[in-house]
């Protein structure tokens, strides 16, 4: 019969092809495979890749790693359906922590050496990592980034003779005195997709802390500070006298700053000559200014100081952020992987190709592989008030509000009495759901 | 591409790839085998339900129940207790800039009238004009070619297409250079709220670039309807003294006006459930909110799936008299063939 021929022919083929399949697949997976996803591409999927390369080659365990720039959907699609990957990396903390609350991530006392975690990282790191505050930890931080420095060119500051500011008071004498001269001081620019409003937020938690303290910008984050109450509402001023009358203080005004993104932020300052003096960012920032103008040198062309104290009551006081990692299926590679990730080991890789710092205190400083990433190491070895990042803390509806009423307010800052009326209003259902 | 893992599991592999077939014909085969069975008069009465069997069984397990679930959910919290209309009078609460009101605005307002009107007006207009000349299919092929993109590339593009630099610094967005070569400030096209807050022309830049996407889509439909007007009857205008305006407004628009108004429901469509645009350009930022969107962030942003799904209702109310219309519409113009 023919068509009987044809089905036997068909059958052996697909053996075939199945036999092949199985035995070429076979061999590499043997140590098996840890999945993990994160925000990170282009060169910090690079650096990220790095840090696991040693761990790959010890163990044979491969990493898969998946990059994203819309976590949020994608994690909590995935572990809606039941697929979560095994590891993730947040930006972050609160989105990790809501997974936490919901069951859905895996307690990692004993998947990580807790007595080596204990020596090795500062007690707050550790905190942080323990959201529901049942002894259970939940997220460790392999990096981390100091907020609030000012970032200048010294070059730029000789030619006019401007000195660096060490009080608050200076540094609006500075900020007059720069616009006497014809320029604009400051260069904000807050566009970031999903995420902007954010750099405005750094401005304003920085004030916040700096100016009413470590208890207030505690219980703003924790939601029992209202955002009409007159210490927040001063940091929302104090912000509209940095951006100056009609944000008259920034390079190209607010339609500029809300259409470009964050990481265009230094380039007006790097024009000969200069379009503005000073910006505010985070450590990171270096690699963008490096990546857009590639012969700028640092501490020569660029360098920072931090935002003088407001109110010398709580003089020392910064603003960090890290990278928390959070494990969602309990496999004995993603366990492997997890402890590898706390060890000085792998984050001295990151730190050496620049633009993270460690959290682990083991990691030397001469592994810094420039003297500002080494002074912002410092800082964050040294700082007497250290405060988690308050709007990622916050519950992510929080955190949008804000963001959104920042852009508003760079927008009209005469608007700020209805934004912060608003603010209150999302902040009365936000940390309920 | 890693096939390995596809690869690492044989018995699933084997019954999606023999599985799924062997079934169907199964149920197929079984299906006639019965049906045979039956007495002559009631065969014709059976056998459809057997064929559409399986697509009515997809349609309600995940279209249906689905729709059936969101609807109850929108009447309870979070946690799943009753709380009848609360997300309702939440999303309508604050009148007219706050709960859903500017996303409202945006889709029933904005996006439903202008993206309907820019994009009918223009494929009208490049059909007609594109219908007269030799080299239409070259001219049509690169009016069609934007459909080829997806959303979010075209999102990108017209962010390049926007961008905006301060007065005296060179400008990199086109629309800003042209804008500056007339001696005008440039312009902030997706941050801008002119006028007055309102909002109009940010929001008009996000559907021009919407507009730039579909309007091939359109044009080449309504070219297809201006194809099938019978050549006799423009000739016997033409005999009879009309003008080509004329003809237009007289014969070729009345005779096209069914397919206009299928492809103008459509788009209305189109546009109700506007998102990936305004996700990449703008992200909902400066009063350009969409109800898709404000779904979206409720959804994966607050994790609050209680008010994503009342705000999935009310888009779903907003869409339904257009799909009757749109249906039957549709059926009118079979019936006339």
């Amino acid at each position: 019969m023919r068509i009987s021929t044809h089905i036997r022919a068909l059958c052996v083929a697909l053996g075939a092809i199945f036999t092949v399949a199985a035995c070429g697949g076979g061999g590499s997976t043997s140590a098996g495979t840890v999945h993990v996803i994160a925000v990170w591409s282009g060169a910090e999927q690079a650096s990220f890749m790095a840090v696991v390369k040693p761990f790959e080659d010890q163990t044979g365990i491969k990493v898969s790693y998946e990059s994203t720039r819309d976590e949020d959907a994608i994690l909590t699609s995935r572990v809606a359906a039941g697929n979560p990957p095994d590891l993730a990396a947040a930006p972050s903390p609160q989105l990790l922590s809501q997974f936490a609350k919901q069951g859905k991530v895996i307690a990692l006392n004993d998947a990580v050496d807790m007595t080596a975690l204990q020596a090795s990282t500062a007690k707050s790191w550790i905190t942080l990592g323990e959201p529901l505050n049942d002894g259970k930890l939940y997220q460790i931080f392999a990096w981390a980034a100091v907020k609030g420095l000012i970032w200048y060119s010294p070059k730029n500051f000789q030619a006019k003779g401007y000195s660096v500011p060490t009080s608050f008071d200076q540094l609006t004498n500075l900020q007059s005195q720069i616009k006497g001269g014809g320029t604009t001081p400051w260069c904000v620019t807050v566009e970031s997709g999903a995420a902007s409003g954010w750099p405005a937020s750094d401005w304003l938690k920085e004030i916040v802390l700096s100016q009413a303290g470590p208890d207030v910008y505690d219980k703003w984050v924790a939601g029992t500070q209202k955002w009409t109450s007159p210490e927040i509402k001063q940091a929302w001023q104090t912000f509209g006298q940095i951006l100056g009358p009609n944000d008259s203080n920034t390079y190209g005004g607010k339609q500029y700053i809300l259409a470009t993104n964050f990481g265009d932020v230094g380039n007006p300052m790097f024009q000969n000559p200069p379009k503005c003096y000073m910006l505010n960012q985070a450590s990171f920032i270096t690699t963008f200014f490096t990546s857009a103008n590639p012969s700028l040198q640092a501490g020569t062309d660029f360098n920072f100081f931090p935002i003088p104290d407001i109110n010398t009551q709580f003089s020392g006081a910064h603003v960090v952020a890290g990278d928390s990692f959070s494990m969602f299926k309990d496999t004995p590679q993603a366990r492997k992987l997890i402890q590898y990730l706390t060890t000085a080991q792998a984050q001295d890789i990151w730190v050496k190709r620049g633009g993270k710092l460690a959290v682990n205190k083991d990691v030397a400083l001469t592994d810094y592989p420039d003297v500002l990433s080494k002074e912002s190491a410092q800082i964050i070895v040294n700082t007497q008030i250290a405060k988690y990042d308050a709007t990622d803390n916050m519950p992510a509806d929080m955190r949008t509000a804000a963001w959104k009423g920042l852009l508003d307010f760079i927008s009209d800052q005469g608007k700020l009495d209805s934004i912060l009326a608003n603010l209150d209003k999302v902040q009365a259902t936000a940390y309920h759901s | 591409m890693d096939f390995s893992v596809l690869l690492g599991d044989i018995p699933t592999l084997l019954a999606v790839v023999l599985g799924v077939p062997a079934v169907l014909v199964a149920y197929i085969v079984g299906g006639e085998f019965l049906v045979r069975r039956l007495p002559d008069k009631n065969r014709p009465q059976v056998r459809p339900w057997i064929w559409v069997g399986p697509a009515l069984l997809l349609v309600t397990g995940f279209l249906l129940l689905p729709a059936i679930a969101t609807i109850i959910q929108s009447f309870e919290t979070n946690t799943g207790a009753f709380i009848g209309l609360q997300n309702y009078a939440n999303q309508l609460a604050d009148f007219p800039s706050g709960g859903a009101w500017i996303a409202i605005r945006n889709n029933v307002i904005i996006w439903l009238v202008f993206y309907t009107l820019f994009t009918l007006a223009f494929g009208l207009v490049l059909a007609v004009l594109f219908d007269r000349v030799p080299y239409e299919t070259v001219v049509k092929s690169l009016i069609f070619m934007p459909m080829a993109i997806s959303s979010v590339a075209l999102g990108v593009i017209w962010k390049f297409m926007y961008s905006y630099q301060p007065v005296g610094a060179p400008q990199t967005g086109t629309m800003n250079a042209v804008v500056t070569f007339f001696h005008h400030d440039p312009v902030a096209w997706l941050q801008d709220q002119w006028p007055n807050g309102l909002g109009i022309l940010n929001n008009l830049a996000l559907v021009g670039a919407a507009t730039w996407g579909i309007t091939g889509f359109a044009m080449v439909i309504l070219s297809a309807a201006l194809k099938g007007i019978p050549g006799e009857l423009l000739e016997a205008a033409r005999v009879d003294g009309a003008g080509e305006i004329t003809i237009f407004r007289r014969v070729i628009f009345p005779l096209m006006m069914p397919t206009i108004v299928v492809v103008g429901t459509t788009l209305v469509i189109f546009a109700l459930k506007a998102f990936d645009v305004v996700y990449v350009m703008t992200n909902g930022n400066y009063g350009t909110d969409v109800l898709a969107f404000r779904m979206y962030n409720y959804l994966y942003l607050s994790h609050n799936n209680a008010a994503a799904s009342s705000v999935a209702v009310i888009l779903l109310i907003a869409v339904v008299p257009v799909l009757i219309f749109n249906l039957r519409q549709f059926r009118a113009v079979e019936a006339r063939r």
